[in-house]
């Protein structure tokens, strides 16, 4: 599978997220110290394209975002719902490349 | 194996219902063939809370009888079935629907009946007793048609009926013989007191008044005539002169019973027939008749324990009659020698006629223990007062103190609960000691919450909740269990002391926070937290790329989030005032974007379904409109509700409307732990509701009544009246303290009427914080909450003018178009959000307008 670049880094605000179409797809973009992650934007329990507007933390050992809608936490690095163990939301490969946020679909 | 042992209840109220739980309880319910027969067309429920039937209507809501409880354990209950006759000789009872039910051990748990004086009319129609839900039901009926109620008798349910008379909308009368109310548990001081503070509400008391006829009114359905001469009208009568222990069974079957009624029975509870137990309000211990329920329920354990076979070896060593209660809104107890009857005893009393507080202690000739005390007004002494009383308790050198206010701040003069022994009663109603709370807390309880779960302590009349929350801390302490407060697990302290730290240390970022003070990468909890401290102390624009990523949802997009992802907009209306033209320009707002529009709860407009991308332009139009953001988003000041006032209402005293736009004008923006909301109405009439914000305002003659931490929502709280009749330089004075205060010390989302009632001290703290600046911080209180006002900015006005932050509204970084999954549908004429359903049938979908 290809990288594809979606936006540059400073686009995105330190320890925050943003909204982006890839193909088609909603994609919630993280910044957590530079390192980028990408989940689906999708919040499985409201069924809003919302996730890219949570605030972004770490739960002991696992780095998360929290939906804005009813809190639940995503794990940025699998996808998997700290809360509910039969619900996750896609999570896909990410890395900046030269100050530019690439993703793979 | 041999028959198992017949048991027959008669009478099933709340006394009969333990002693049945009392056997379950023992695992041995299967050993007996169990009937219980009741007059009531119901189970058991629970009479203690008789007047909450009025919040619902409900019988449901008193019952006492768990589901699946007879059927479970092999128990036939019988309702609307009433026992008529016992043979003793056959053992054997009769039932006026002609049934028989032979015993092997007969209980009788038939409570008592009230008293009807036997005065000349009594039985005449509207005249009611206040007993059983088909009596309240009745009442009600009642008063549809009447205008006048009347209650006779001023004792404990007297006062009960009269308060449920009174808020079924009805004139309220009290009549009392004696020459003054609750003549049983109060004295002279507090009686006169409660008096006052009862007519306060609007009930008219009559003491001394003995009725000698009830006949026809004139403007009333009766005339009751006193033998003083004087008379009143009144449409619903109330009987309320006491009770009488229900004996009639004991009568008939020749069972002793005291000269002025009552069952006899010894410690175990028996009756003069050993296979005859009596327990509950019908029975006479001692000569005594016990009208409580706690009794009730220790002699229920005792009878059940004997009918076991005496496992434990209970016994009934008679019962404490101290009480607390809330009566009309009034607070008042009375602990054991109450009257000062004991050779020898001294009293102390203290009476504030300002604050309307009455508190007297009895103490033993000696000065050593504690005898008695009468509270009115406020009874939060009554828990320590009551373990001083009944375990013996050596007093301090100066008793008195016991009842004086701390003026000086000092902590009161209590008992630590660990100067308590473990046989400390804590609950009396559940019967329940130091020790069982605890061993619960050895096994593992740690919350208030678990503690009722399993000790059923605090569950009944809640008059405990204080104490058994200390000796719950206290036990935790000895633990070494740390209550644990943080914040979340990034950050090992409470809200306040974190607002502390960043007060003092002038700490302006979360990185920085959190690198000194904390740990790991933050979250949902402690950010958001920062986020709000950092503006409820410097007040930096809350979208500043530092802060930006630390806001709550809403906060972060200046707008609430909606269920499908869009947002709304509401521009303020301060004081809900609003001009033809400001509405057209909201109108036409909305009308081009397509926005469902529609009045708040909190006098102002709200636009629905905007998409992150429109908000910048919605609020660019709104803003040169002459709008700014109404914080509907942030847990900050949101309205100041007004009502006309005096400048167009025939009733106004004051400018209700001016004075409700200088204060929304003065404090929005102010972010805090939680929402605030205000209100200022023009006269007592309350057309604003002010007495349900966190800060209220009625004018009056003279000035502006303020009132504090009332809250609407989940759990409703009055505000409580906090000064009267101020002019409004001191309005403005005391709300900046007040809320300053608050910001400071509340836990986050924490409202204020929940930070009052956890509030040591209560409203007479706060008084003397904000008031008489016990603590002497007023003055910073007030140059933070000027900087504050200072510093204000409209965040939307900020963000258009920002391109930087207008790009932080795209719906994709990376494209130039919006969600295409969002979309509506229109109903009554206007947009709202297309259910899944809708969407998948695809039809009549409208997009967001572009
Ligand atoms: C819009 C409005 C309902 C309406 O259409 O009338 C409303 C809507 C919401 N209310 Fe409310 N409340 C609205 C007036 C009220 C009122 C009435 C009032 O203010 O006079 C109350 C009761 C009074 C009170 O707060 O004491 C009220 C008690 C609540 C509560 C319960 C608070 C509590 O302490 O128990 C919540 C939940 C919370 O804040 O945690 C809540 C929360 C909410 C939220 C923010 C829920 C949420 O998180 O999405 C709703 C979203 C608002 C939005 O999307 O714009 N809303 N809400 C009202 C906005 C008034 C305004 O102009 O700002
Ligand atoms: C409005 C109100 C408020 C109160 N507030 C408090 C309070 O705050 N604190 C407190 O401690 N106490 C309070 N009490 C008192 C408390 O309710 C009583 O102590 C308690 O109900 C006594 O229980 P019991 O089971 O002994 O009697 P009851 O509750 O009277 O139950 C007896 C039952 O037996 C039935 N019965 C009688 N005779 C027969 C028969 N021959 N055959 C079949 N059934 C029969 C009756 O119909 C009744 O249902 C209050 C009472 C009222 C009315
Ligand atoms: S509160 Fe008083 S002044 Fe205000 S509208 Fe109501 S009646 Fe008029
Ligand atoms: S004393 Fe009544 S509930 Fe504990």
């Amino acid at each position: 599978m290809s990288w594809t670049t979606v936006c540059s880094l400073d686009d995105i605000l330190p320890n925050a997220g943003v909204a982006a179409l890839v193909n088609d797809t909603q994609i919630a973009l993280f910044r957590v110290d530079d390192k980028v992650y990408a989940l689906a934007n999708k919040d499985p329990f409201s069924n809003a394209n919302v996730l890219s507007r949570g605030i972004v933390g770490n739960l002991q050992d696992t780095l998360v975002v929290a939906s804005p809608i009813y809190k639940q936490h995503f794990s940025l690095e699998a996808g998997t719902c700290l809360e509910d163990d039969t619900v996750s939301v896609p999570c896909y490969a990410a890395r900046t490349e030269g100050g530019l946020v690439q993703v793979q679909i | 194996m041999s028959n198992p042992q017949r048991l027959l209840i008669v009478g099933n109220g709340p006394v009969g219902h333990q002693f049945l739980e009392s056997i379950v309880e023992s695992g041995k319910a299967g050993n007996f063939d169990i009937t219980v027969i009741g007059e009531e067309p119901r189970a058991a429920y629970d009479r203690v809370h008789l007047t909450a039937w009025f919040e619902t209507r409900q019988a449901e809501s008193l019952n006492m009888v768990a589901e699946g409880f007879y059927a479970n354990n092999g128990i036939k209950a019988q309702t609307s079935e009433k026992v008529v006759s016992i043979d003793r000789a056959a053992k054997v009872a009769t039932t006026d629907l002609g049934n028989t039910y032979p015993y092997d051990k007969l209980i009788l748990s038939t409570g008592s009946y009230p008293f009807v004086p036997p005065v000349p009319g009594h039985d005449r129609e509207n005249c009611f007793v206040y007993r059983t839900i088909e009596d309240l039901e009745a009442i009600t009926a009642a008063a549809q048609n009447a205008k006048v109620g009347a209650v006779v008798g001023g004792g404990l349910l007297g006062l009960e009926a009269a308060k449920a008379i009174m808020d079924l909308g009805l004139q309220t009368h009290v009549i009392e013989f004696a020459p003054r109310l609750m003549a049983v548990q109060v004295d002279d001081g507090g009686g006169n007191l409660l008096r006052r503070k009862i007519e306060d509400l609007g009930v008219k008391v009559h003491t001394q008044k003995n009725t000698q006829n009830i006949g026809d009114g004139e403007n009333c359905l009766h005339k009751l005539s006193f033998a003083d001469g004087e008379e009143l009208e009144t449409d619903i009568l109330v009987f309320s002169a006491g009770i009488r222990p229900q004996d009639a069974l004991a009568h008939q079957c020749a069972l002793e019973v005291g000269q002025r009624g009552g069952i006899v029975i010894n410690n175990n509870c028996q009756t003069s027939d050993d296979d005859i137990y009596a327990i509950g309000e019908c029975a006479l211990w001692n000569q005594r008749i016990f009208g409580l329920i706690a009794p009730g329920w220790d002699m229920a354990r005792v009878a059940a324990d004997h009918v076991l076979g005496g496992i434990e070896g209970k016994q009934f060593n008679g019962a404490d009659m101290s009480t607390k209660l809330k009566l009309m809104g009034v607070d008042v107890a009375s602990i054991g020698d109450a009257h000062a009857n004991t050779p020898g005893a001294k009293s102390y009393t203290y009476i504030n006629e300002q604050t309307e507080v009455y508190k007297k202690i009895v103490v033993s000739e000696d000065g050593k223990h504690l005898l008695g005390s009468v509270l009115v007004g406020d009874a939060e002494d009554y828990g320590n007062l009551l373990q001083f009383a009944l375990n013996k308790i050596e007093l301090p050198e100066h008793p008195e103190a016991m009842i004086l206010p701390n003026l000086d701040g000092s902590a009161s003069v209590g008992l630590g609960v660990d100067a308590l022994p473990d046989v400390a009663q804590i609950c009396s109603c559940n019967n329940v000691s130091k020790g069982d709370i605890c061993a619960a807390v050895q096994g593992g309880a740690m919350t208030v919450g678990d503690l009722k779960a399993c000790t059923k302590a605090a569950t009944t009349c809640g008059g405990c909740t204080a104490l058994v929350g200390q000796v719950l801390n206290a036990e935790l302490t000895k633990l070494g269990v740390e209550v644990n407060t943080d914040l979340c697990e990034h950050f090992p302290y409470t809200r306040q002391e974190i607002y502390h730290l960043v007060r003092v240390g002038e700490i302006k970022t979360f990185d920085e926070l959190i690198s000194k003070h904390g740990k790991g990468k933050g979250c949902d909890i402690c950010k958001p937290t920062a986020a709000s401290i950092f503006a409820s102390c410097w007040n930096d624009y809350i979208l500043e790329t530092s802060h930006a990523g630390l806001q709550d949802t809403n906060d972060r997009f200046l707008a609430n989030m909606q269920n499908n992802g869009t947002f709304s907009v509401v521009p303020r209306m301060a004081g809900g005032e609003v001009t033809p033209d400001g509405l057209i320009a909201v109108g036409s707002v909305a009308k081009k974007y397509n926005l469902y529009t529609k009045i708040t709860g909190g006098q102002r407009v709200d636009l629905f379904g905007a998409t992150v991308d429109q908000l910048p332009l919605i609020w660019k139009e709104l803003i040169d409109a002459g709008f700014e953001s109404g914080h509907a988003y942030g847990k900050s000041l949101r309205t100041v509700k007004s009502c006309v006032g005096s400048t167009w209402c025939r009733y106004g005293v004051q400018d209700s409307v001016g004075q409700a736009i200088d204060l929304e004008n003065r404090y929005k923006g102010l972010r805090s732990p939680h929402k605030l909301k205000m209100a200022v109405s023009g006269c007592t009439r309350e057309c604003a509701e002010a007495q349900s914000k966190d800060v209220g305002v009625i004018a009056t003659e003279k000035g502006w009544n303020l009132y504090l931490c009332g809250n609407g929502g989940m759990k409703p709280r009055h505000a409580d009246l906090f000064a009267s009749d101020i002019d409004t330089a001191t309005l403005i004075k005391y709300v900046d303290r007040f809320l300053m205060f608050y910001v400071r010390t509340a836990d986050r989302l924490q409202r204020t009427s929940v930070w009052m009632e956890n509030l040591e001290g209560g409203l007479d703290y706060l008084r003397k914080v904000i008031i008489d600046d016990s603590l002497g911080i007023c003055d910073e209180l007030e140059a933070e909450m000027q900087h504050v006002i200072n510093s204000y900015q409209c965040e939307w006005k900020t963000t258009i003018e920002n391109e930087e932050k207008v790009k932080q509204f795209r719906s994709f970084v990376n494209a130039e178009q919006g969600d295409k999954e969002i979309v509506f549908v229109q109903e009554r004429g206007q947009i709202r959000p297309a259910t899944d359903e809708e969407k998948r049938l695809n039809s009549n979908l409208i997009a967001v307008a572009s």
